[in-house]
């Protein structure tokens, strides 16, 4: 009914995260100018990929929404609002699939920055390996 | 049928991300979009799965050809976004070209 919403919220946050990061990150690296040191995937870009996955599946998922008439464009956007029972059982559905959503999506991507992570450091012992 | 086809692009805009040449095309911003959906259906289906049990596998014609219509529509979309912020952030400069070359031959 509106479990992308979840998933939304958790993009603004961490649109705001990143933001912050690539600001200290951006000072760090005027302060280490010149200093040769390992490469390491920034933080900033790592929340970068959450917040495209997150975005892009809300977006998606809202289209969804439209698709079935539970989003439409005219107050208060979400049919489930007009009735109690229907946004009981809406948040209910954002509570419970919604929060998955969300959770499972962040899982993926603490496994893709691992991997990612792992990658670079397997580069950095290899370095003649790679292309 | 949604999440299927979504997979699918996703598994799709991965393959041509890995081989791509360099990041001129953007092929990020599509996988990311089609994983991110796709996972998120994933969730939905697990929960319908929950409700509806061995029901879930064996859907009606007429709502299988309607997510069928939908999977294909949100494909569609997420092509049309790729495209467009493709042409917004233009990394190959061919749109500041072909306008800059309409404004020669007006000239």
């Amino acid at each position: 009914m509106a479990c992308f919403i979840v998933s939304a919220v958790e993009a603004a946050v961490v649109t705001l995260v990143e933001k912050t990061a690539e600001k200290k990150e951006q000072k760090t690296a005027d302060i280490e100018l010149g200093k040769t040191e390992a490469v390491k995937i920034p933080l900033s870009r790592k929340l970068r990929w959450l917040r495209n996955m997150l975005l892009g599946g809300v977006v998606l998922l809202a289209f969804e929404h439209v698709w079935h008439g539970e989003v439409v464009p005219w107050f208060p956007f979400l049919t489930a609002m007009s009735d109690p029972a229907d946004a009981a059982e809406m948040f209910h559905e954002m509570a419970t699939i919604g929060v998955g959503m969300a959770a499972l999506v962040t899982a993926a991507w603490a496994c893709m920055c691992f991997a990612a992570d792992s990658i670079m450091s397997r580069q950095q012992k290899e370095p003649t390996k790679t292309r | 049928m949604t999440l299927l086809i979504t997979v699918f692009a996703a598994v799709i805009a991965t393959v041509k991300w890995y081989n791509r040449e360099d990041d001129s095309m953007r092929l990020g911003i599509l996988l990311f979009m089609y994983w991110g959906a796709s996972l998120m259906w994933l969730v939905d289906a697990i929960f319908e799965y929950a409700e509806l049990k061995a029901e879930y596998f064996t859907p009606a014609l007429e709502d299988m050809l309607n997510d069928t219509f939908l999977g294909l529509a949100v494909v569609a979309l997420g092509l049309v976004i790729w495209v467009v912020k493709l042409l917004i952030a233009d990394p190959k400069g061919s749109v500041r070209a072909a306008l800059s070359r309409k404004q020669n031959v007006m000239n």
